[in-house]
């Protein structure tokens, strides 16, 4: 069988901009971005989550954080998934990752080649130890921080009084 | 009996705190403290200890590890560190703080492959017990703890990453360990005594 090489031009070109609208973007942040977030004064509660896709102790509780997404979908809850990997790998891996593993939170590069400039931002008990999570809603002055693992049930302990 | 129970109470948040500590607290070492001396064994089956090293004007501790991309990011620099450093009596002292079970690639026998393949000129040692790590406050790899020897006491002068720039080392443009020994090697303060650092946070055992 011999395929109509047109009709094979048109549909490489409907794949690939239905691939493009649907691979999610994964936009680049820096050390302002991260005060703008600590410090916005909106009524949305922002689930901040430091990870990588080496890191696996951050890969294993990423679930919870898109479980949380979810359940409050209609509600004022955003989860930013910030990845630490190395921006050459933005492409070759994390970009990739998210497509594997259906990611539908929010995913961002930490476009910062000086850890040191940032991660006190986020808190000044962050050592830089992934995975870390910063939460806040800045109507309600409510700031939380862990560095370390969350689990669902944690996140929905912290998240659900603030959605009310 | 209320004084009991205040007593039960007390005992209980020293409990739990001790508990937490290692996940998510600022304990340990900072700039100034005097750090413990330890007895781990190296890759080469020998125990070694700082007082290993008499000759040494202090040492380059670093919690490190076989699996982390940081740790990997920084090997040959480390390796660097020591051929620099080591000649001038700061030798690098790497410690493998990761529990096996949590992280198979960190066993005592994968390092041993790994300081072998990679010709390591360094002690690699395993902090089997946690208890080096724990006491020192690393929470991540790679993590560094410089000391400087003052008599028989081993004094923390800095903590914290190794440079500004995991990533691409040839980009770097503060060598902060670096810069920290040549200040000791001058007789001078040490001007940036704590920095932060993304890295692999430890496989505490669970």
């Amino acid at each position: 069988m011999k395929m109509n090489p047109k009709l094979f031009f048109l549909m490489l070109i409907v794949a690939f901009a239905y691939h493009q609208t649907h691979a999610q973007k994964v936009g680049l942040v820096n050390k302002e971005w991260i005060d703008a977030m600590s410090q916005n004064a909106s009524d949305t509660t922002y689930i901040i989550n430091f990870w990588a896709t080496w890191c696996k102790p951050c890969v294993e509780e990423l679930p919870a954080f898109e479980t949380i997404q979810k359940k409050y979908k209609d509600e004022k809850v955003k989860v930013v998934l910030v990845s630490c990997d190395f921006k050459k790998q933005l492409d070759s891996r994390v970009v990739p990752f998210i497509k594997t593993n259906g990611l539908k939170s929010e995913v961002v590069l930490m476009n910062e080649t000086d850890p040191n400039s940032w991660i006190d931002r986020v808190d000044s008990r962050f050592s830089g130890a992934i995975p870390a999570t910063l939460i806040v809603n800045g109507s309600k002055q409510f700031r939380f921080f862990k560095e370390g693992e969350l689990t669902l049930t944690e996140l929905d302990t912290i998240v659900s009084p603030l959605t009310k | 009996m209320i004084q009991k129970s205040i007593q039960t109470i007390l005992a209980l948040c020293v409990l739990l705190n001790i508990a937490a500590a290692p996940a998510n607290s600022p304990t340990g070492y900072v700039p100034d403290d005097q750090a413990i001396d330890f007895k781990l064994k190296n890759t080469d089956g020998k125990m070694i200890s700082l007082a290993s090293y008499p000759k040494a004007k202090g040492a380059i501790v670093v919690f490190t590890c076989n699996h982390c991309p940081f740790s990997q990011a920084y090997e040959q620099r480390i390796i660097e560190l020591h051929k620099q450093f080591a000649p001038k009596g700061y030798p690098v002292i790497a410690i493998n703080p990761n529990d096996k079970t949590r992280s198979p690639e960190d066993s005592y026998e994968n390092m041993v492959i790994r300081a072998r393949e990679k010709k390591y000129p360094f002690a690699y040692l395993y902090d089997e017990s946690q208890e080096i790590a724990k006491t020192y406050g690393a929470t991540r790899t790679p993590h560094v703890y410089l000391l400087q020897k003052k008599g028989n006491q081993f004094i923390v002068v800095y903590t914290g990453a190794i440079d500004d720039n995991s990533e691409e080392p040839e980009a770097v443009t503060e060598k902060f360990v670096s810069n920290a020994i040549q200040q000791l090697l001058a007789s001078k303060p040490v001007t940036k005594a704590t920095t932060k650092a993304i890295g692999c946070s430890i496989k505490w055992r669970k």
